[in-house]
């Protein structure tokens, strides 16, 4: 019985809190490729939350993984970058749970989709999961501690739905870093994402490639924890 | 085709609840009307707006284009003013460029 009752009282003292991370964007942003890296280096390398491809609103539903250790006191050497020396060492760890959501659009047109090769059928399913998704990713919202909001670099980032997004958050009180994603690409420009958002806090990033994901981790390590 | 644009003084939107504010914003941009507030939208009512516009696309509605100038912070930073907010049908308006002070939009009827 002590067991259990001393068992018990550590969990409670020592409970670790977990902050619910949604990462969100318009689609296509890049927030799938993302939110699998994250789950591979800290919690299994098998393990996809979700499929990511070149077609918008792949993600309809929203996935959420519990449990991720971010570590940086581990050596994260499937990263490209070379491990940043001047991250502290105290806060360098974070425990989150990861929702991966639908891209946020204010349109869905079931004929773009058809434009993929989808035949009318599957396009018009789509497009109702889709706007399913949107919604579900709004209401989400209400249950998140933080929010990495992602564009790509190689799009206009002043959007309407970007700069909602952030005024939401800023209303609620509730932390944002801007990724911006897609910094492999020739004719990217984080710049013009910090131009825009110059209040806020961008961090250049490759989702796919692995370029500058371990100042993104210390960056959330300090705004999220 | 017309395409017919709505100004709503700042008056008119004081005057309505922001669900009241958000049916007729949508019930005029569904009708296929361009609807420019003055005053603006918050933050809160766009998203809003949003969701109530994902519940309404369908094949002849594919839903809206949006625009505007985000709020300024008022009084010791307790209200944000809203300044400005742009709705318009996505078939027939697109935002083509958008900055600080100057929004461009192309309405089109094809
Ligand atoms: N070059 C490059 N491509 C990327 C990067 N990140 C994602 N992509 C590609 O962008 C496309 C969209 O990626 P997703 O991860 O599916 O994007 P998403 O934001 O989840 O999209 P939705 O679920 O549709 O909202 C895919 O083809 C990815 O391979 C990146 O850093 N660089
Ligand atoms: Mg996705």
């Amino acid at each position: 019985m002590k067991g259990v009752f001393s068992r018990l009282l550590m969990a409670l003292l020592f409970k670790k809190k977990r902050v619910k991370i949604g990462i969100y964007g318009p689609p296509n942003a890049g927030k799938t490729t993302l939110a699998n890296r994250i789950v591979h280096t800290f919690v299994d390398e098998e393990d996809d939350v979700g499929v990511s491809t070149e077609v918008p609103h792949e993600t309809r539903r929203v996935v959420k993984r519990e449990g991720v250790n971010i570590d940086l006191t581990k050596n994260l050497s499937q990263d490209n970058t070379a491990s940043n020396p001047k991250t502290k060492r105290s806060k360098a760890k974070l425990a989150l749970d990861v929702v991966d959501t639908p891209g946020l659009a204010t349109k869905i047109d079931f004929r773009d989709f058809m434009a993929y090769g989808m035949d009318e059928e599957v396009a018009k399913r789509r497009a109702k999961e889709a706007t399913e998704g949107v919604i579900e990713a709004i209401k989400w919202l209400d249950d998140i501690d933080g929010v990495l909001l992602l564009m790509d670099s190689t799009e206009d980032p002043y959007t309407q739905t970007n700069v909602i997004i952030i005024g939401n958050m800023e209303a609620r009180g509730i932390p944002v870093i801007i990724a911006a994603n897609k910094v492999d690409l020739p004719d990217s420009s984080p710049q013009r994402i910090k131009n825009a958002f110059p209040q806020h806090q961008v961090v250049p990033i490759s989702a796919l490639k692995g370029d500058n994901i371990e100042a993104l981790y210390g960056e959330m390590a300090k705004a999220f924890r | 085709m017309q395409i017919e644009m709505r100004l709503i003084s700042k008056d008119k939107m004081e005057s309505m609840s922001s669900m009241e504010k958000l049916r007729f914003v949508l019930d005029g941009v569904k009708s296929g009307n361009i609807v420019v507030l003055e005053g603006g939208l918050t933050s809160e009512e766009q998203m809003k707006l949003i969701e109530l516009t994902m519940i309404e696309v369908s094949e002849d509605f594919p839903g809206i284009e949006m625009s505007g100038y985000p709020s300024k912070s008022g009084f010791l930073n307790l209200r944000k003013k809203t300044r400005l907010t742009v709705v318009g049908p996505a078939n027939t308006m697109k935002t083509i460029k958008k900055g600080k002070d100057l929004i461009s939009a192309i309405i089109s009827s094809t």
